[in-house]
C-alpha cells in the first residue's frame, strides 16, 4: 500500500504547497470571529456537531412522544396536552426530517468531516473558509426555519419527511399543510444551499489541498468517504433544491408541476395536469443517494477504527475505496426502488431492482473486508472500537433486509409497512449514529484535550446496542404481519390488534434506549471540564491528526506543513520500534 | 469483555433468528393465486439472507473474542488484503444477489406486465380522504362518466365519486363501500384517487398498489379462498390515514351474481 507513487508527484505537491500559503488566515482574536462567525474549519466542525446534537435531542424527543401515543393514545401529557392523530403525523414528519437532514447529514460530514478532513490530509484549513462559514450559517438558518414550523398557524406539516404531493402541495389536505408546510419546504431548500456550498468545499479541499506525499491512495478511508459523500451531495442536493422550489411554486403561485385536478371534501382545487410522480422521481433521485450521504462517513470511520484498534492494516484498502466509489455511482441509479408500488412502469421496476441488488455487492465487500481486518488482529475493545463493531453488526442486520425490499415481488407485501421502518432505521439511522458515537469517543481527546470517561462510555454502548435491536428488530416482524407505516393507532384494523403487545415492547425498549443517551450527554459535557488530560496520540494511531498538538493549533500543524511517507494503516508492522508507523515517519515501510 | 461482546452479538442474532424461524409473526394467510409464488420466493430469500445474517454476526462476535489483545507475545498479522479473496467474494455475492432477483422476476411479470384477462370482474377503486368506494360497471360493461364538480363525499355512495347520472352508461353502475368479488375469477381493478395518493393494500391477497390522482391504474389479482379480508391504506394520506380501512368479501360466483343483481334492483 505504501511507497510507490511518490516520485511523480513533486509538481503537484508544489502546487498544493502554494495553495496552502494562499489560504492560511491569521488566528482571530475576538469572541465573535473566533467562536461565532469563525473561518476556522475546526470551530465550524464543532458548530455543526453541536447543531446536530441539538437536533438529535429534538428528534429523539419527538420519537418518544410517538411511541407513547402509539401505546397510550389517550394519555394527557403535562404541558403538551393530548396527542391527536394529526399531531402524531406531525411528530412523524418532523422526527424524520430533523433526523435525516440535521443529524445524519450534518454531524458525520459537516461536523467531523470539517474538523478532520483538512488535518488528515495535512492542510491548514478548508479550501474556501468563508464559504465554509456560510454553509454552516445557512444550515443553522434552515434549522431555525424548520423548528419555526411548529409555531405557525396550523403547526408543522403532517406529510412525512418524503413530502409526497398532493398532500404536501394543497393547504386543505390537512392540518399543518398551510404555513407549516411552506416553512418546511423553505427550510429544506435552505439546507440544500448549505449542503451544496459544503460539498464544493470538501471536493476542492480533497483534490487541491493535500500535503506533499499525500497521494489519493494514501488518504485515510475517512477522507475517501467524506470526498465521495461530497460528490453525492453536489449531485443530489441540487435536484432536491429544484424539486423544493417547484413545490413552493405549486403551493403559492398556482403552478401545477405536481398537482393534477383534485377534489378535497367536495371542493375542486385549482390545479390541472400536474404529476404527483414527478416529485417522487426528483425526491428519490436525491433521497437514495442521501442514504449513502448518511452512511458513507460512518463506513469510512469504522474502517479506520477497526484497523486502529485491531492493530492491523485495513484489509483490502483498494477494494474498500472501489466499493465506496461503486456505492456512490450505483446510488444514483436505484431511486426507483422506492416507487415499485407508485404506478411507475413495471418494466422500469425490473431495471431498478437489478441495480439495487447490484449495490448489495460493494456493501457485502465492505463487510467481508471489515471481518478480514478483525481476523488475526490484537483487538483493543475501547469504546470507539465497541461502537465500530456495533456499527458492523447493525450494518449487516439492516443490510440483509435490503434484498427483500429490492425485489419488486417481495416489495408488494412489505412496501410501506414497518418492515421498511425497521430496515432503514437499522442501516441508515442507528448504524450512522453508531458512526457518530464512535467518532465522538475516538476524536474527543483531540478536539477537547481530554479523555471521555471509559466506564460511562461502555455502559452507553451496551444499553444502546441491545436497546436499538429491541426497538427495530420487532418492527420487521410487525411489518411482515402487514402493519402499515405512519399509523397513529392500531385499533382500527382487526389484524393489527395482535401486534399491540409487540408495539408495547418496542415502546419500552425506546424508553430504555433514550434514557441511555443521558449517560452520553453527561459524559460528553462532564469530560470537557473534568476528563483525564489526553496525550497527543492516546490511541496510538498513525494518521496526521495524531501528529499535532491536542487540541490542534489554529493552522493545525503549528507553522510547519507535514510531509507524508506512508499509507494510513501501518499497524503491527514487523520490525518497527513500536507496533505502528506514523504517516509522517520518513522510515518508509517497504511496499507490499 | 471480548467474551461479553461475543455473547451479546450471538444472543441478539439467535433470538432475532428464532422469531423468524418460528414464524411467530408472519405474512397473513395467503388468499390469492399469486400468494403461493410470492410466499415461496419470500421463504427462499429468507433462507439465503438468514444464512448470511447468522454467518456474518457469528463471525463478528467470534473474531472480537478470539483475536482480543493478549499482549505483545501474540502480534497481529501484518496483511494488507488478498486480491484473490476479493474477487471470489465479489463474484459470489453478485451471482447470489442477481440470481435471487432473476428468480422472482417471473412473478412480478405475471402480476404487472400483462393486462387482465378478458373475462375478469371489473371493479373501479376510488380512494378519498378517508374512505374507499368500489364501482361495478353493471350489465352494460361500461363505467359511466364522473365529474369533479358533482363530487360530494358527505352524501356517500355514487355522489361521493361524482357519478354523472345523465350519462346512459352510468344508469347501471353500482357504487358500494365494501368490495365483493367472486372466487377463482380474475379481478381487474382500476385504481383512482380524487385527492391525495392512497395505497390499496389487501395483506391476504399480497396485493398493493398506489391510487394516484390524475391516473387510472389497471391491475389484477385472483382471489382463491372464500372469506372476508381487511383492506387498508398504505400510503400516508392525512390525519385519518390509520382508519382508512375497508373489507373485501370473496364469495362464490352464484352468490356474487345474486348480490350484484340485488344492488342493481335497489337502483331501479
Amino acid at each position: 500500500m505504501a511507497g510507490g507513487t511518490r516520485g511523480g508527484e513533486t509538481m503537484m505537491a508544489t502546487r498544493e504547497f502554494a495553495a496552502h500559503e494562499a489560504h492560511v488566515h491569521a488566528a482571530p482574536q475576538g469572541f465573535i470571529r473566533k467562536w461565532i462567525f469563525s473561518l476556522d474549519h475546526k470551530v465550524i466542525g464543532l458548530q455543526y456537531y453541536f447543531l446536530a446534537l441539538t437536533a438529535v435531542l429534538v428528534g429523539m424527543f419527538l420519537s418518544l412522544l410517538m411511541r407513547i401515543h402509539l401505546i397510550w393514545p389517550n394519555v394527557h401529557l403535562p404541558l403538551l396536552g393530548d396527542i391527536k392523530p394529526e399531531t402524531y403525523l406531525t411528530l412523524v414528519t418532523m422526527h424524520g426530517t430533523i433526523m435525516v437532514f440535521f443529524v445524519l447529514t450534518t454531524a458525520p460530514q459537516g461536523g467531523f468531516g470539517n474538523y478532520f478532513l483538512p488535518i488528515q490530509i495535512g492542510a491548514a484549513d478548508m479550501a474556501f473558509p468563508v464559504l465554509n462559514m456560510l454553509s454552516f450559517w445557512v444550515t443553522f438558518l434552515a434549522f431555525v426555519v424548520m423548528l419555526g414550523a411548529f409555531f405557525v398557524t396550523g403547526g408543522a406539516p403532517l406529510h412525512g419527511w418524503t413530502g409526497y404531493p398532493p398532500l404536501s402541495a394543497v393547504p386543505s389536505a390537512g392540518p399543518g399543510e398551510g404555513p407549516g408546510a411552506d416553512m418546511w419546504t423553505v427550510s429544506i431548500a435552505l439546507f440544500c444551499i448549505g449542503a451544496l456550498m459544503s460539498a464544493l468545499n470538501f471536493i476542492t479541499t480533497t483534490l487541491d489541498m493535500r500535503a506533499k506525499g499525500m497521494s489519493m491512495m494514501r488518504m485515510p478511508l475517512t477522507c475517501w468517504a467524506w470526498f465521495i459523500t461530497a460528490i453525492l451531495g453536489l449531485l443530489a442536493f441540487g435536484v432536491l433544491f429544484s424539486a423544493g422550489i417547484l413545490l413552493l411554486l405549486d403551493r403559492n403561485v398556482g403552478t401545477s408541476f405536481y398537482v393534477p385536478l383534485t377534489v378535497f371534501s367536495g371542493q375542486i382545487v385549482a390545479h390541472k395536469g400536474g404529476s404527483p410522480l414527478l416529485w417522487q422521481h426528483l425526491f428519490w433521485f436525491f433521497g437514495h443517494p442521501e442514504v449513502y450521504i448518511a452512511i458513507l462517513p460512518a463506513m469510512g470511520l469504522c474502517s479506520q477504527l477497526l484497523s486502529v484498534f485491531s492493530r492491523k492494516p485495513i484489509f483490502g484498502y483498494k477494494a474498500m475505496v472501489y466499493a465506496m466509489l461503486s456505492i456512490g455511482l450505483l446510488g444514483f441509479m436505484v431511486w426507483g426502488h422506492h416507487m415499485f408500488m407508485s404506478g411507475m412502469s413495471p418494466y422500469s421496476a425490473f431495471a431498478f431492482s437489478i441495480m439495487t441488488m447490484a449495490i448489495g455487492v460493494p456493501s457485502a465487500i465492505k463487510t467481508f473486508n471489515w471481518l478480514g481486518t478483525l481476523w488475526g488482529g490484537r483487538i483493543r475493545l475501547a469504546s470507539p472500537m465497541l461502537f465500530a463493531i456495533g456499527f458492523v453488526s447493525l450494518f449487516v442486520s439492516g443490510g440483509i433486509s435490503g434484498p427483500f425490499l429490492a425485489q419488486p415481488t417481495l416489495d408488494i407485501p412489505l412496501h410501506d409497512t414497518s418492515f421498511v421502518t425497521g430496515h432503514f432505521h437499522l442501516i441508515m439511522g442507528v448504524a450512522s449514529i453508531f458512526g457518530i458515537f464512535a467518532a465522538t469517543y475516538y476524536w474527543f481527546p483531540k478536539m477537547f484535550g481530554r479523555m471521555m470517561n471509559e466506564s460511562l462510555a461502555q455502559w452507553h454502548f451496551w444499553l444502546t446496542f441491545v436497546g436499538t435491536y429491541c426497538i427495530f428488530m420487532p418492527m420487521h416482524y410487525a411489518g411482515m404481519a402487514g402493519q402499515p407505516r405512519r399509523y397513529s393507532q392500531f385499533t382500527e384494523l382487526h389484524y393489527l390488534e395482535k401486534l399491540i403487545p409487540l408495539n408495547t415492547f418496542i415502546t419500552f425498549a425506546a424508553f430504555v434506549t433514550i434514557s441511555a443517551q443521558l449517560i452520553f450527554m453527561f459524559n460528553l459535557f462532564w469530560s470537557m471540564k473534568a476528563g483525564k488530560k489526553a496525550s497527543d496520540n492516546p490511541w496510538e494511531a498513525t494518521t496526521l491528526e495524531w501528529t499535532t498538538a491536542t487540541p490542534p493549533p489554529h493552522d493545525n500543524f503549528g507553522g510547519h506543513i507535514p510531509a507524508i511517507y506512508n499509507g494510513p494503516y501501518e499497524y503491527g508492522v514487523p520490525g518497527a520500534p513500536r507496533d505502528y508507523v506514523m504517516q509522517t515517519d520518513p522510515t518508509t515501510v517497504a511496499a507490499h | 469483555m471480548g467474551l461479553v461482546l461475543l455473547a451479546v452479538i450471538w444472543l441478539i442474532t439467535f433470538i432475532s433468528a428464532y422469531f423468524f424461524i418460528a414464524k411467530t409473526w408472519w405474512l397473513p394467510t395467503g388468499a390469492s393465486a399469486a400468494a403461493a409464488g410470492i410466499d415461496h420466493h419470500f421463504a427462499t430469500t429468507y433462507l439465503v439472507m438468514g444464512i448470511v445474517f447468522v454467518a456474518a454476526q457469528v463471525l463478528l462476535g467470534f473474531f472480537a473474542w478470539k483475536y482480543r489483545d493478549r499482549g505483545p507475545s501474540s502480534p497481529a498479522r501484518y496483511v494488507h488484503g488478498n486480491s484473490m479473496l476479493e474477487i471470489v467474494w465479489t463474484v459470489l455475492t453478485a451471482i447470489l444477489f442477481i440470481g435471487l432477483n432473476l428468480m422472482s422476476s417471473s412473478i412480478w411479470a405475471a402480476e404487472r406486465f400483462r393486462p387482465a384477462e378478458p373475462g375478469a370482474t371489473q371493479v373501479e377503486v376510488n380512494g378519498m380522504q378517508f374512505a374507499w368506494y368500489f364501482r361495478y360497471p353493471g350489465p352494460d360493461g361500461k363505467f359511466g362518466a364522473t365529474k369533479p364538480e358533482l363530487i360530494d363525499p358527505s352524501a356517500g355512495g355514487e355522489t361521493a365519486i361524482g357519478l354523472d347520472t345523465t350519462d346512459p352508461a352510468s344508469k347501471d353502475d353500482v357504487v358500494v363501500g365494501t368490495m365483493v368479488v367472486p372466487v377463482n375469477r380474475e379481478v381487474e381493478l382500476i385504481l383512482r384517487s380524487q385527492d391525495v395518493i392512497h395505497s390499496f393494500f389487501i395483506p391476504n391477497m399480497r396485493f398493493k398498489q398506489d391510487a394516484v390522482p390524475g391516473l387510472a391504474i389497471h391491475m389484477h389479482f385472483t382471489p382463491v379462498t372464500i372469506g372476508e379480508y381487511e383492506l387498508t391504506c398504505a400510503e400516508l394520506c392525512g390525519l385519518g390515514h390509520y382508519k382508512m380501512r375497508g373489507m373485501v368479501r370473496v364469495v362464490s360466483q352464484e352468490e356474487f351474481d345474486k348480490w350484484l343483481a340485488a344492488r342493481e334492483a335497489e337502483k331501479q
